[in-house]
């Protein structure tokens, strides 16, 4: 008796759990809003894909977690927790039937069960047909589980690529259609609100072909690369950058001005996440007020250049450095009365500078200088030689050359007497400060060099806009900034960016559904930290940090004496 | 040879406990010195009252012409007083070669503007900086090794990589606490060597503070027992051996008789 339980009994602990997953994540109305955008046009919704991936992902687990010797009792556990999981969606629709649960569960609706049911809610056929799908799930799961690891890889790649490309169709079209001959390829891949079934197909074959060719030559192309001499090496790299760079140049130009607004956010977050990436990343001050400097940036050019208060009427170019000296200063304002504070009391002091901020632009007491609840307005646009950045597509130029710079800075700090300082300090305060770093200075300077670059972001942000309000800066920002350098990497250069793109980008991509948001924001964030704890794109030092074991292995224990 | 740092009449309390109960203690330059007494005798204490951790409540602690009494530590690095830690502490998650880089933080000058400019200035200091932390990883055996993390070292390398980090300081003097510690008697005969070799190729003065007795008899030319925070003895291996108070002090009351 307790061997046979013990033999599903993994298969049907993970499948109650994936099981709660789909309940929810049909419960909070997303399989319906998001059925109204096609994967494979008249083929496959998004909201049937997302269960889809849930059931194959939850009986891969089961499989993986499952101490069984044989790939038989591995592979049906995939199956019992896939049909678990899916058992749970069949109750709710009997239930559903049965009771009206709409009065407590506003998106129990027959919809739902429509959809859930491929149409047949009303027959016993749509239990089956669940049950189905979830059978399915466990067999696909299954069968990746048994294949080659090699191939799994190229399958879920290839898989996945046709979900991204699903999910991407807004930003991918509008590229592709403005080129002449390229809009033959939109229209073979696109159709509706989806991919076609042959552009699907070509996705996937592509895709895999890719992919099956890097594995067999990818070695070979790293030792050519190896093998080539210092000269070239650096050729391939600047040819890289240059090609990235048109790139950058021409993006705004062919993705519309919708997407030009959604670059010119991201670049925002990318200048603003590069700054809280040195007090963070680098020294290890975890800062919550971030968006203090951030507000302060976009104040003083307000204050600086809008008619409205009428104090002064500089243009942008003479505000901006303004903007950045008060921000560097009230950087290192903020900074001496923290200096003794470590890890969580840091937080909560800096938390509290940061909302100290937003309710003083917010009082009536300094609304004659600061405008407060409604905000300045009028705030000049930054021109050069007599051209205004105006539009989206315009100031995106004008974000692109901050972020480059603050790259550019970043990465030569990082590589620095100041930037070893830093992360001596993260690592080991005392021992920093016996090794001769003055920790006072070495602060201070990262929490002005932080602030200088947030004050700049804001800056460019309220030349943006064309107007300030205080709710543009809630301690949210702060929050967003962080998951984003934490999603990313800490650290990390890239990471920042590909965080930025991930957090800031995405969302507003897929605005129609922004009711998830934040669901989906929790969600991914607890399956980051699970999965990838180093960040998408992270730093070497800190991929090496939490993979310790490979990186063990790989290095020669030579132990030598002296 | 003359006294390179001097203590006169150091306390050093915590609330009521007296940690170090005015010690007086004269270290001869380029000499090897222990300091050795049972758990809780106040050497580490003493250490950290030299490195400007902990301010002494009484007494002065003169290295050369300077006072080192209310100097904080990244000052008296810079002096050129230089330590290890009992517990070894790296910095675990910088490659060996940062380590050292940075334990020569106080010998270069580019600050934040020189790094974004990328200075001709900057650029030397670093190259400089560089080749010298390559040689001081030959050194101690590590060559080719300065890109791995330091905590991936084990033990006993990660012991010489922690003070290589403190010779990438210049020091003229290296507090030393427990280096040995939990080596086999190979790597502690190696580690003695080293310790020698650094007094006589670099003109370092060591002071050790060290548990191992064969250790310490063997390299030592000055040895200061401390019990209770103070000091109960003092003199050559073979004068401390034969001295009745730290025998007892080790072993407790009669043992000195017995061993007579």
């Amino acid at each position: 008796m307790t061997h046979a339980r013990s033999i599903w009994n993994n298969g049907v602990k993970t499948g109650i759990i994936g099981g709660v997953a789909v309940l929810i994540i049909s419960l909070v109305g997303m399989v319906v809003s998001f059925n109204r955008r096609d994967i494979i046009f008249e083929f496959i919704a998004m909201g049937h894909t997302l269960l889809l991936m849930t059931g194959i992902l939850i009986g891969y687990t089961a499989a993986k977690k499952t101490t069984a010797t044989t790939t038989m009792v591995k592979c049906f556990n995939a199956v019992v927790a896939s049909l678990v999981t899916f058992s749970f969606l069949a109750l709710l629709v009997i239930i559903g039937n049965a009771v009206n649960l709409r009065a407590i569960l506003v998106n129990a609706s027959p919809m739902l069960y429509k959809a859930l049911t491929l149409g047949h809610h009303d027959s016993a056929a749509g239990i089956f047909i669940i049950l189905g799908i979830g059978l399915l799930c466990g067999i696909c799961a299954a069968v990746l589980y048994s294949v080659p690891t090699a191939v799994r890889r190229i399958t879920i790649t290839a898989l996945c690529s046709v979900v991204i490309a699903g999910v991407l169709q807004d930003l991918l079209r509008p590229v592709l259609l403005a080129w002449g001959p390229m809009s033959v390829i939109s229209d073979f891949l696109f159709a509706g609100n989806g991919l076609t079934a042959a552009g699907a197909l070509t996705v996937i074959l592509v895709i895999a072909g890719i992919m099956t060719v890097w594995n067999f030559k990818g070695d070979d192309v790293k030792e050519n690369y190896q093998h080539f001499s210092g000269g070239t090496q650096r050729g391939i790299k600047i040819g890289a950058f240059v090609l990235l760079a048109c790139v950058l140049l021409i993006l705004p130009q062919i993705v519309g001005l919708f997407l030009s607004e959604v670059l010119t956010i991201v670049g925002l977050y990318v200048l603003l996440g590069l700054g809280l990436n040195i007090v963070v990343g680098y020294a290890g001050l975890l800062d919550l007020g971030y968006v203090a400097f951030f507000a302060i940036g976009s104040y003083v050019t307000a204050i600086l250049t809008s008619p409205e208060l009428g104090f002064f009427a500089l243009n942008f170019w003479q505000a901006l450095p303004f903007a950045v000296l008060v921000g560097i200063c009230f950087g290192v304002l903020l900074g001496i009365p923290v200096l003794k504070m470590r890890g969580d009391y840091l937080a909560i002091a800096t938390l509290g500078f940061g909302e100290i901020i937003r309710i003083l632009v917010l009082s009536d007491a300094l609304r004659p200088w600061l405008g407060g609840a409604q905000g300045i307005n009028k705030i000049g646009k930054p021109s050069l030689m007599g051209y205004e950045f105006s539009q989206p597509q315009e100031i995106y130029y004008f974000i692109l050359a901050g972020c480059l710079l603050v790259v550019f800075i970043s990465m030569r700090l990082k590589d620095s007497r100041l930037g070893r300082a830093w992360m001596a300090m993260r690592e080991d305060e005392d021992v920093a400060q016996a090794m001769g770093i003055n920790l006072v200075a070495t602060k201070l300077l990262a929490f002005a060099s932080g602030a200088g670059f947030s004050a700049l972001s804001g800056a460019i942000f309220s030349a943006k806009i064309g107007s300030v309000y205080p709710h543009s800066f809630s301690v949210f920002i702060s929050i967003n900034i962080i998951c984003l350098i934490i999603v990313g990497g800490m650290g990390s250069i890239p990471g920042v960016i590909v965080g930025a793109a991930a957090l800031v980008g995405l969302p507003e991509l897929l605005r129609e559904f922004a009711d998830y948001r934040m669901f989906v924001y929790g969600a991914a964030l607890v399956a980051m930290m699970l999965l990838r704890p180093e960040g998408l794109w992270p730093d070497v030092r800190h991929k090496m940090e939490l993979h310790k074991d490979e990186s063990v292995a790989e290095e020669p224990q030579v132990s030598t004496a002296t | 040879m003359s006294a390179i740092l001097v203590t006169n009449k150091m306390t050093k309390r915590f609330g009521g406990l007296v940690a170090v109960d005015s010690l007086d203690i004269s270290i001869e330059e380029n000499s090897i010195h222990s300091v050795i007494g049972p758990n809780g005798a106040g050497k580490t204490t003493l250490f950290n009252c030299i490195t400007g951790f902990y301010k002494p409540e009484e007494g002065a602690i003169q290295f050369g012409q300077n006072s080192l009494v209310g100097k904080l530590p990244d000052r008296i690095v810079k002096l050129g007083i230089a330590r290890t830690y009992q517990n070894i502490r790296l910095f675990p998650n910088l490659t060996a070669k940062e380590n050292i880089l940075v334990g020569g933080h106080s010998h270069l000058k580019s600050g934040l503007f020189g790094a974004v400019l990328g200075l001709p200035r900057t650029r030397r200091e670093e190259k400089e900086a560089s080749d010298g932390a390559l040689k001081l990883l030959d050194f101690i055996n590590l060559t080719g090794k300065g890109e791995f993390l330091a905590k991936n070292f084990p033990y006993g390398e990660q012991r010489r990589l922690e003070i290589a980090r403190a010779l990438a300081s210049r020091p003229k003097i290296l507090l030393l606490d427990e280096p040995t510690a939990g080596m086999n008697p190979s790597e502690t005969q190696a580690m003695c060597d080293f310790i020698e070799h650094l007094r006589d190729e670099l003109g370092i003065t060591i002071i050790l503070i060290e548990h191992q007795m064969r250790v310490v008899m063997g390299i030592s030319e000055t040895i200061t027992v401390l019990d209770y925070g103070k000091k109960i003895a003092e003199g050559n291996p073979d004068e401390i051996k034969s001295n009745a108070t730290v025998i007892e002090a080790y072993l407790g009351k009669g043992s000195a008789a017995e061993a007579h």
